[in-house]
């Protein structure tokens, strides 16, 4: 029933707040192996959608499929196990660890330990050179003992892709992971989701119009909770609806979120 | 709570600052009953215990109990009855209270452990209340009396607890054993996972961790030490009382914790032996007391957010 090609499938999903509708009837389709971008004005409802999608969120109606297997109910940290993994629109690192615990947490749970409290964390150690291949990945080699609140915005995105990626997972789902960065950050971001996107699916919601145009392989709009267009970069910046949206909050040609 | 944790950058040395810290720690409470009353000790050290439980929750699992005085009391009153009226020698009093506490955390833990913040705060608070009112009606617990003279009697057969200095050297064993527990478990597997919790929820549940189970686990281990600590003070005076399972006791206890520092290890020992210092030798002044101790309070707040061993370990930057 389901294409082994389409990787995330969600049909009719909606999400209401009080009357309100923020998500609106969403039928999304991501295929396997690409990059696909969420984009959309202001309170498009991109954010409501990927917290629908990673569970954060439960939805009011329809479905989520994901590899053929109905999720729409399942728990946020068993979707995870099941290799979607999501970052946060703020960075999320885990400030009062350092940058080598921060991914060593994430490389622990297969390890099966981590309930055993009267274990010493030495028994960790056997991760630290599989942690700092994965620092060395984002170029954090040298920042592997800081403590992660230290850092500066760009390292602790960067770091925060090398945590999510020493889960392995096969689709990540990146919630603006260029937002409130400078101009050199951005770029180093790009490089980096474009490097670990090499065998995997990535869906991003981002503002960066010059970072989805290069990225993405296929782009979904958002306006008011329902999709208005989908396509190649250059498909749906030629849409009407889409320049009709988007006019007087962003210059789609601008490129700047 | 973030804002409030003592705790420095984890740098190599401060391994080896602790190790020192803890050397130190045990010498001194060697030393102290030649020039301390030893029976002041053991209180100290039966609420520092305490407070080392509740800073196991708060400043490593980011959650606030106000509900701590229930195991601490029901333990005292679980390990009295049963050396009082079963005749149970102390060691398997104190295991059965703490066993009580255990499983009175374990129900308290999945009923509050899906609450946040202040509602989680406040379901311990009433849980705790109804927990009061039992130990205030039920019949064993002697209501307004408590249960008095409890028999000390000989641990293992042959350890003579009647003995103070005896007594006083199996307190600070059970102090000592309890609190390198509480260090392992902070410095474990499970210790990694629980701090990334107390760091930031949603990502830690972004990576695959049901963060629930680790949450359970933390509060019934801080009831299992609190109750620990709540049995062993019942044979220390050889009584238990409402004022152990008393909501100003969850308190207190928050009190300790902050003035000594919350997340730093030695932080609440620091603490609970100030505030138990300041309960005996200002009990002149009377109800003065607890005023003095809230004009504590806020000063630590307002001044040194970080406790005392916050603020030392940091003017040293070592994490203590």
């Amino acid at each position: 029933m389901v294409d082994s090609e389409i990787i995330l499938q969600t049909d009719g999903l909606t999400k209401e707040f009080k009357g309100f509708v923020a998500v609106k009837e969403v039928a999304l389709k991501v295929r396997r192996g690409t990059i696909h971008a969420l984009i959309g004005p202001n309170g498009a409802g991109k954010t409501t959608c990927f917290n629908l999608l990673t569970k954060f969120l439960p939805p009011t109606a329809g479905h989520i499929h994901y590899k053929g297997a109905e999720i729409t109910r399942a728990a946020p940290a068993d979707i995870a196990r099941m290799g979607l993994v999501r970052s946060f629109q703020i960075s999320a690192v885990f400030g009062h660890l350092n940058a080598l615990e921060n991914v060593r947490v994430a490389l622990q749970r297969r390890l099966a330990t981590s309930f055993q409290f009267w274990k010493s964390e030495r028994t960790l150690d056997q991760l630290n050179g599989r942690a700092e291949e994965l620092l060395a990945a984002v170029g954090l080699q040298d920042f592997r003992d800081y403590l992660a609140i230290e850092l500066p915005y760009g390292r602790k995105r960067a770091l925060e892709i090398a945590t999510t990626l020493a889960l392995d997972p096969e689709m990540l789902l990146l919630d603006e992971p260029t937002a409130g960065m400078g101009h050199e950050d951005v770029g180093r971001i790009a490089q980096l989701i474009k490097k670990v996107a090499k065998d995997r699916t990535v869906l991003m919601v981002e503002h960066n119009l010059s970072v989805v145009a290069d990225l993405s392989d296929r782009i979904t709009v958002l306006a008011r909770g329902e999709i208005i267009a989908e396509g190649s970069y250059a498909e749906v910046s030629r849409d009407p609806q889409v320049r009709q949206a988007y006019m007087g909050s962003t210059d789609v040609e601008a490129g700047h979120g | 709570m973030t804002t409030l944790h003592g705790a420095t950058a984890a740098t190599g040395d401060s391994g080896r600052a602790q190790i020192v810290a803890f050397l130190i720690m045990t010498g001194l409470l060697i030393a102290a009953p030649a020039v301390i009353y030893p029976i002041f000790l053991m209180k100290a050290l039966c609420f520092a215990l305490f407070a080392c439980a509740f800073n196991l929750l708060l400043g490593f699992g980011g959650l606030v109990s106000f509900g701590h005085a229930a195991f601490l009391g029901t333990a005292g009153y679980v390990s009295a009855h049963a050396a009082k009226e079963w005749g149970l020698p102390p060691e398997l009093a104190i295991l059965g209270g703490t066993a009580a506490a255990t499983l009175l955390g374990l129900v308290f833990g999945l009923i509050a452990i899906r609450r946040q913040g202040i509602y989680f705060a406040m379901v311990t608070l009433a849980l705790s209340q109804m927990v009061y009112f039992y130990c205030l009606q039920a019949p064993f617990t002697g209501g307004e009396d408590g249960i008095q003279a409890v028999p000390r009697g000989m641990m293992f057969g042959f350890i003579d607890l009647r003995q103070t200095m005896t007594l006083y050297a199996v307190v600070l064993t059970i102090f000592l054993g309890a609190f390198l527990l509480i260090y392992r478990t902070i410095h474990s597997p499970f210790g990694q996972v629980l701090k990334a919790i107390r760091e930031n929820e949603p990502r830690a549940i972004s990576l695959g961790y049901r963060v629930d189970h680790y949450k359970l686990l933390a509060f019934v281990l801080s009831a299992a030490i609190s109750g620990l600590a709540g049995a062993t003070k019942s044979l220390v005076f050889q009584l238990a009382t409402l004022t152990d399972v008393h909501w100003s006791m969850s308190g207190e206890v928050v009190l300790m914790t902050l003035l000594g520092g919350l997340g730093t290890i030695f932080g609440p020992v620091v603490g609970a032996f100030v505030i138990v210092a300041m309960q005996n030798y200002l009990a002149q002044f009377g109800a003065w007391v607890t005023i003095i101790q809230g004009a504590i309070f806020v000063i630590c707040v307002l001044l040194f957010r970080r406790g005392i061993i916050g603020e030392l370990g940091r003017v040293l930057k070592k994490a203590l």
